[in-house]
C-alpha cells in the first residue's frame, strides 16, 4: 500500500472510495427503477444492470438507484424515473437496457430531458 | 471496487452484536449471494447507530430505510422485497407513535432528529474497519492539514478557541491543557488516550471506540503534534475486547498507509501508538493512576502537583484525554475552533455524548449540543418513561454525579449548571428513574460501587465510603436511627473534602443530592419503617385484603416459603415472618386482594 505523503494522495484515496460512501448521502439525482413482478417480468433487472454499467463506466458517483415497487402503469413497464437536483420526477416508460446509456448521458449528466420515452411528471 | 447501488449497513456495535447481528449479517451475506445480488448491493458492518434497545439495527441506502429488532429470519424477506423489488417492509420498520404508513427516513426519528452528532459521525455510517472510508468522510484531513499548514501553536490556539473541555467530566479547558504540556521542558512527551470507562451504565467511550477508532486516532495525533509527544497510548479496558480489536487493527492500517510511524507525510513529525489494556478497576480512569498502571505499577493516584503536564508517564512530561474529548478534535481542525464554539453555551461549548439507560423508552447513545435541557433528553430523545409511569429522577454522571429530580428537568445542562445543582457532567452517564425506584437504594447501589472500586489508599475513601455503606444499609433494612441522616451528611462532606482523587471527592454525591431532594424518602424509611416507591424488600409488606379475598387458594399454592394459610372460600392470610417478599402471591391473585406495602 502506498504511504500517503500529501493531501494529494489523501484525496485520490478519498475520490476512489466516494461511493462507498456516497450511495449513503443520497446522490443529487436520483434514479428509481420499477422492481414489482410485472417490472420484472419486463426486464427491469436488465435495465437496473444497464444503469450500474453505465454509471460505472461514466465514473458517476453522487448518482443514487433505488428501486420502488408497482405504480400501476404496468403496460408500460419497466419503467425508470429520474430526479433531477430538486426538479420534478420524469417518468420514462418501456425503458430497455438500450436507452440507459442515452437517458444517463441527456438527462443525469446534461439535465436535458428525454422527450421520445417520457410518458409522465410527478411533482 | 465497483459501484455498488444499495449500501445496506448493519450495526456491529456491542449492543447490537448481543442481539444477534452477527447472524443477520451472515444470513444478509449468503442470501445475496445467492440471489446474485453481491455484485450490486454492498453489506457493511458498522459501529453503534445509538438505539440500542431497538437492534439489531439494519439501515438500508441510498433510501436511508430504518429498520430494527431484524432477526435472521428477517432477512429472505427483506432481500426479496426491499433489495430485490423496493418494498419496504413494513413490519420491521421503526415506528414511533404507531404510525405504520410514512416511512420515516433515519434523520426523521425523533430518536436522532435533535441529535447534533460530531464525535459520533461516523458511528453507524461507515465501517470501523476501513480506513478508506473514514478518509472517504474527510478523516485524516486534519491532520494533513495541521501538518502542512499550521505550527503546533496553531493547533493548540485552533484548540483553545473551540472551548472545548474535557469530556471525561472533569471539564478542563482541553487547549490550556495542552499548552502546559507543550511549554513543559523535556524531548521526551506523551500523549494518553483514557479510555477506562468504567461507571455503570456508561458506554459513550466503548461506542465511539467501535465504531469511529480512526478519529480517535487522528485527536491524539494532532495533540501529538501540537505537544510535541512522540508516543502515545492508549488505556482501555480489557472488558471491551471488541474495541481493543478494532483499535489494533485501525492502528495496523493507519501505519500502513504512514500516518502513525516515522516521519508522518515525509514531514519530521514521528508518532507511535500503543495499546495499554487495563485490568478494569475503576481508579484507573483517574490520570495518576492510570500513569501508574500502564508503567506497570498497582494502579493507585498521587497527589498533584506535579502534573502530568510536567511529570507524567515515566517523570516525562504526558497529557491525557479522554476518547470523546480526542475524537471532537479532528472536526475541530478541519471546520475551525469558531464553527465548534458557535454550538452549546457561554462557557460550555460543543457537544457532548450521553449514555441513556434506565427506564427510559428509547435507551442507547445520544449526542446533544451543550445547552440541551434533560427534558429534551428523555421525553424527546428518550421518548419519555417505560410503561407511561411517572419520572422521578435521574443520576446524572455516573457514580460520581448526582440524582436530579423533576425540578431540574428545564436546567440547560452545561459544566456549570450541573455542579451549582450537586451533580457533575461526568463522562456522561444518564440513568433515568420512575416512581417504582426507592431512591435510599439507588443511592445505596452506586456506594456499593465506589467503595468497591476504592483503592484504599487514603482513609477517608477508603473507611468514610465503608462506613457510609453500613448505614445506608441500615436504613433500607428498617434499622436506621434518626441521627443517620446527618451522620451521611457529615461523612459525605468530609469525604468530599478529604480524599486524595477524584474517585473519593465525588463518591459521596449520589447520597448527598438524593438527601438534598428527596429526604422524604429516606425519612419514612427511618421514622416510618416503610419504602415509598416499594423496592426495599425488607421493608416491604404483604398484606391480603379480607374483604376482597374470595380464597381460591391460588397465592398459597404459589407461594414458595409456605407463608399463607387459610381455609377454601375463606380470607387467606400471609405470615410475616415467613414470606420472602417475592411478590408471587400478588401476580397470582385473580381479584387483586393483595397489596404491596
Amino acid at each position: 500500500m502506498p504511504k500517503i505523503k500529501t493531501l494529494d494522495d489523501l484525496k485520490k484515496i478519498k475520490e476512489s472510495t466516494m461511493d462507498l460512501t456516497g450511495a449513503r448521502s443520497q446522490g443529487k439525482t436520483r434514479i428509481i427503477i420499477g422492481m414489482g413482478t410485472c417490472g420484472i417480468a419486463a426486464g427491469a433487472r436488465a435495465v437496473m444492470e444497464a444503469v450500474m454499467a453505465e454509471l460505472s463506466r461514466r465514473g458517476l458517483k453522487d448518482v443514487s438507484v433505488e428501486t420502488t415497487g408497482c405504480i400501476g402503469m404496468c403496460q408500460d413497464e419497466p419503467l425508470l424515473d429520474v430526479i433531477h437536483g430538486g426538479e420534478s420526477r420524469i417518468t420514462y416508460g418501456k425503458v430497455g437496457p438500450d436507452d440507459v446509456p442515452r437517458i444517463i448521458a441527456e438527462h443525469v449528466v446534461n439535465g436535458r430531458v428525454v422527450e421520445d420515452k417520457v410518458i409522465g411528471r410527478t411533482d | 471496487m465497483g459501484l455498488y447501488r444499495s449500501h445496506v449497513l448493519i450495526c456491529g456495535g456491542t449492543g447490537c452484536v448481543s442481539s444477534g447481528s452477527l447472524e443477520v449479517l451472515e444470513a444478509l451475506k449468503k442470501g445475496l449471494a445467492e440471489k446474485g445480488m453481491d455484485k450490486e448491493i454492498l453489506v457493511v458492518s458498522t459501529g453503534c447507530h445509538g438505539m440500542c434497545e431497538m437492534g439489531p439495527i439494519v439501515v438500508v441506502y441510498p433510501e436511508g430505510t430504518f429498520y430494527c429488532r431484524v432477526t435472521a429470519a428477517d432477512v429472505p424477506e427483506l432481500i426479496e422485497e426491499h433489495l430485490y423489488k423496493g418494498r419496504v417492509v413494513e413490519r420491521l420498520i421503526y415506528k414511533g407513535e404507531g404510525k405504520a404508513s410514512d416511512v420515516p427516513h433515519y434523520t426523521e426519528i425523533p430518536f436522532y432528529k435533535k441529535q447534533h452528532r460530531i464525535a459520533l459521525r461516523n458511528c453507524g455510517y461507515i465501517n470501523p474497519d476501513s480506513i478508506d472510508e473514514y478518509i472517504a468522510r474527510d478523516g485524516y484531513a486534519a491532520l494533513v492539514k495541521a501538518l502542512t499548514e499550521m505550527t503546533p501553536e496553531a493547533v493548540i490556539e485552533e484548540v483553545k478557541t473551540s472551548g472545548l473541555r474535557g469530556r471525561g467530566g472533569g471539564g478542563f479547558p482541553t487547549g490550556l491543557k495542552w499548552s502546559f504540556c507543550a511549554r513543559s521542558a523535556g524531548d521526551k512527551k506523551y500523549v494518553i488516550c483514557n479510555a477506562d470507562e468504567g461507571d455503570p451504565g456508561a458506554f459513550m467511550d466503548r461506542s465511539l471506540l467501535e465504531g469511529d477508532p480512526h478519529a480517535v486516532v487522528e485527536g491524539m495525533l494532532l495533540g501529538a503534534y501540537a505537544m510535541g509527544a512522540n508516543e502515545g497510548y492508549i488505556y482501555c479496558r480489557a472488558e471491551y475486547p471488541l474495541a481493543i480489536k478494532r483499535l489494533k487493527r485501525t492502528i495496523e492500517q493507519a501505519t500502513e498507509y504512514g500516518l502513525l510511524g516515522e516521519h508522518i507525510l515525509g514531514t519530521d513529525f514521528s508518532f507511535e501508538l500503543h495499546i495499554k489494556e487495563g485490568a478494569g478497576a475503576f481508579v484507573c480512569g483517574e490520570e495518576t493512576a492510570l500513569m501508574a498502571s500502564i508503567e506497570g505499577r498497582r494502579g493507585m493516584p498521587r497527589p498533584r502537583p506535579p502534573f502530568p503536564a510536567n511529570k507524567g508517564l515515566w517523570g516525562k512530561p504526558s497529557n491525557i484525554n479522554n476518547v470523546e474529548t480526542w475524537a471532537n478534535v479532528p472536526s475541530i481542525i478541519r471546520n475551525g475552533g469558531e464553527w465548534y464554539a458557535a454550538m452549546g453555551t457561554e462557557k460550555s461549548k460543543g457537544t457532548k455524548v450521553f449514555a441513556l439507560t434506565g427506564k427510559v423508552n428509547h435507551t442507547g447513545l445520544v449526542e446533544v449540543p451543550m445547552g440541551t435541557t434533560i427534558r429534551e433528553i428523555v421525553f424527546e430523545i428518550g421518548g419519555g418513561i417505560l410503561n407511561g409511569k411517572k419520572f422521578k429522577a435521574v443520576q446524572i454522571g455516573g457514580p460520581s454525579g448526582g440524582c436530579l429530580t423533576k425540578d431540574h428537568l428545564d436546567i440547560p445542562i452545561s459544566y456549570e449548571s450541573l455542579s451549582q445543582v450537586g451533580a457533575i457532567m461526568g463522562s456522561g452517564g444518564l440513568v433515568v428513574m420512575d416512581e417504582d425506584n426507592c431512591m435510599v437504594d439507588v443511592a445505596k447501589f452506586f456506594l456499593e460501587f465506589t467503595q468497591a472500586e476504592s483503592c484504599g489508599k487514603c482513609p477517608p475513601c477508603r473507611e468514610g465510603t465503608k462506613k457510609m455503606l453500613d448505614i445506608l444499609t441500615r436504613i433500607c433494612a428498617g434499622k436506621g436511627k434518626p441521627e443517620d441522616l446527618e451522620a451521611l451528611e457529615y461523612l459525605g462532606t468530609m469525604i468530599k473534602e478529604t480524599s486524595l482523587c477524584g474517585l473519593g471527592q465525588t463518591a459521596p454525591n449520589p447520597v448527598l443530592t438524593t438527601l438534598r431532594y428527596f429526604r422524604d424518602e429516606y425519612e419514612a424509611h427511618i421514622n416510618e419503617k416503610r419504602c415509598p416507591a416499594g423496592a426495599c424488600t425488607e421493608l416491604t409488606r404483604f398484606i391480603i385484603d379480607a374483604d376482597k379475598c374470595i380464597g381460591c387458594t391460588k397465592c398459597a399454592r404459589v407461594c414458595p416459603a409456605d407463608a399463607i394459610t387459610g381455609a377454601v372460600k375463606q380470607p387467606h392470610v400471609i405470615d410475616q415472618d415467613k414470606c420472602v417478599k417475592c411478590g408471587a402471591c400478588a401476580e397470582a391473585c385473580p381479584v387483586k386482594a393483595i397489596d404491596r406495602r
